[in-house]
């Protein structure tokens, strides 16, 4: 199998990568590590005429922190999130869900803005930056903006972002020695997407207990399920065992998953209170 | 751009096993395809097609990657080693030699590129676990052997060093 015919192009810098895009016009569409696109080409389920692949530009790549901030390049590999002692020491849940993804050859090709941007209601990044209450840096020629990924992922396969838009970073809030984070997920033992999963944010107080939580759960819908229910239970309160299991029972409260023949949506639900349950374990 | 310029073959270079190559493909080009089709290296294998089975794993700039799902574009510039490359001439690869002497192939469909992969983690990971092996071969399939003996060469090419970097 190979995809339709198309034009390439692989410039080396953001804004000639904003102008090829404009230059090709909604016939367009920026290539990145390609674990979607191709696959998808491949089937003829998209025909790009034009691909403008931006795996070429230094800018793209890379994690850092600015202070709190951790700040990793759009174009940044899954193994490199996945093994990066920055990400894991400001944002381990990061860490985990990246090496989480797919298999080893997978997260050698498969970048962060990639996964953003394609985002796939089974993918593992929606999930956890949406915990991390991660924003985006999107970039077009009319200039900038950041979108928090509460308003970043819509629905399935659907985002804020604009055809003529690149995404050039994703900014982690919080890095801080009170703040700490996990994933858990439940695998489908064919694809080994997640059938559902759980991202955890937990901030603590001087004293110990919990002062906010965020809690983002995968496949109970089109867009990552905010268990507010389960934050508000958590908040202000010490994270004994008993506590964790109490707030973790109320985690699909609110959601309306659509089941499927393999996880019917009570399945679902059931499946969000055990691994939020085990994301909390895990965070502390 | 007028349609009739879409597919115009474009000029890339790569080293592949150590010998620089250049050709024009067409963008669409995998580099599965490149390497097997233009270059006649059949060694790399096509399974699924559909980035699931390993079978097409190749080195990319000293990682394991599917190269029926990359562009052949998208390596230009870039250094490739297939299976054709792995041995040199002290002999086979150690991951080589462990398929052969704990049985780890029966068809042989799976082995090139089961072996790519596991050389790639023994260069990240030289004592690995058998735990470790098994989910570093997450991304490769295999129809015949049931992974036992497969899990037995890579631990049999990982007790043939005392550390360091896997001889080449
Ligand atoms: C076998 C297999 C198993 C997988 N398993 C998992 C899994 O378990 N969990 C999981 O989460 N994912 C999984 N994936 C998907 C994988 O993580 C992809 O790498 C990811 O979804 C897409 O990233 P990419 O860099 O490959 O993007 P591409 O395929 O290159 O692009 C995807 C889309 O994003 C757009 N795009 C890319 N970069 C940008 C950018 N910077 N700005 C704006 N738009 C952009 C492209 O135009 C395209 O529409 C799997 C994939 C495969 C092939
Ligand atoms: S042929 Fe590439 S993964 Fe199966
Ligand atoms: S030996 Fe036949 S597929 Fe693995």
């Amino acid at each position: 199998m190979f995809p339709a015919s198309f034009d390439y192009h692989a410039p080396t810098t953001v804004p000639e990568a904003l102008r090829l895009l404009a230059e090709n016009g909604p016939d367009a569409k920026l290539l990145a590590g390609g674990h979607s696109l191709l696959p998808a080409m491949k089937l003829r389920l998209l025909e790009p005429g034009c691909l403008v692949d931006i795996g070429r530009i230094p800018e793209l790549r890379g994690i850092r922190r600015e202070g709190q901030t951790l700040v990793i390049g759009a174009a940044t590999l899954h193994a490199d999130i996945a093994t990066s002692d920055v990400v894991r020491q400001a944002a381990p849940g990061l860490a985990t869900a990246a090496s989480l993804i797919g298999d080893v050859q997978v997260r050698n090709r498969g970048t962060i803005g990639g996964s953003a941007a394609h985002d796939d209601p089974a993918a593992d990044y929606p999930v956890i930056l949406t915990a991390l209450d991660a924003s985006f840096m999107l970039v077009s020629s009319a200039g900038a903006r950041t979108v928090a990924s509460g308003d970043f992922f819509l629905d399935y396969f659907t985002t804020a972002l604009s055809d003529l838009e690149i995404i050039t970073e994703v900014r982690i809030p919080g890095a801080a020695a009170s703040v700490t984070s996990a994933y858990a997920k439940l695998e489908h033992p064919a694809s080994g997407f997640l059938v559902v999963s759980a991202g955890v944010r937990i901030e603590r107080g001087a004293d110990g207990r919990c002062r906010t939580a965020r809690i983002a759960i995968g496949g109970l819908g089109g867009r990552p399920f905010r268990a507010t229910a389960v934050e508000s239970a958590l908040a202000g309160h010490a994270l004994t065992p008993a506590a964790i299991a109490a707030a973790a029972a109320l985690a699909a409260d609110g959601s309306d998953p659509d089941g499927d023949a393999y996880a019917p949506a009570e399945y679902r639900r059931h499946m969000a209170t055990v691994y939020v349950q085990r994301a909390l374990e895990a965070a502390l | 751009m007028p349609e009739t310029t879409r597919g115009r073959p474009i000029p890339i270079q790569m080293t592949v096993n150590g010998i620089q190559r250049a050709a024009d493909v067409e963008p669409r080009t995998l580099l599965v395809h490149f390497l097997r089709e233009t270059l006649g290296l059949t060694g790399t294998h096509v399974g699924c097609d559909t980035t699931q089975c390993g079978a097409c794993t190749v080195h990319l700039d000293g990682r394991a990657v599917k190269s029926c799902t990359i562009l052949a574009a998208q390596a230009q510039g870039g250094d490739v080693t297939t299976i054709e490359g792995l041995a040199n001439a002290s002999g086979l690869h150690p991951v080589q030699e462990g398929f052969r002497q704990e049985h780890g192939l029966q068809c042989g469909y799976c082995t090139p590129g089961m072996i790519m992969n596991a050389a790639d983690l023994l260069q990240r990971n030289p004592h690995p676990t058998e735990d470790e092996i098994k989910h570093a071969l997450q991304g490769n399939l295999c129809r015949c052997t049931g992974y036992v003996n497969i899990v037995k060469a890579v631990q049999w090419a990982a007790a043939q060093r005392g550390g360091g970097d896997v001889p080449r």
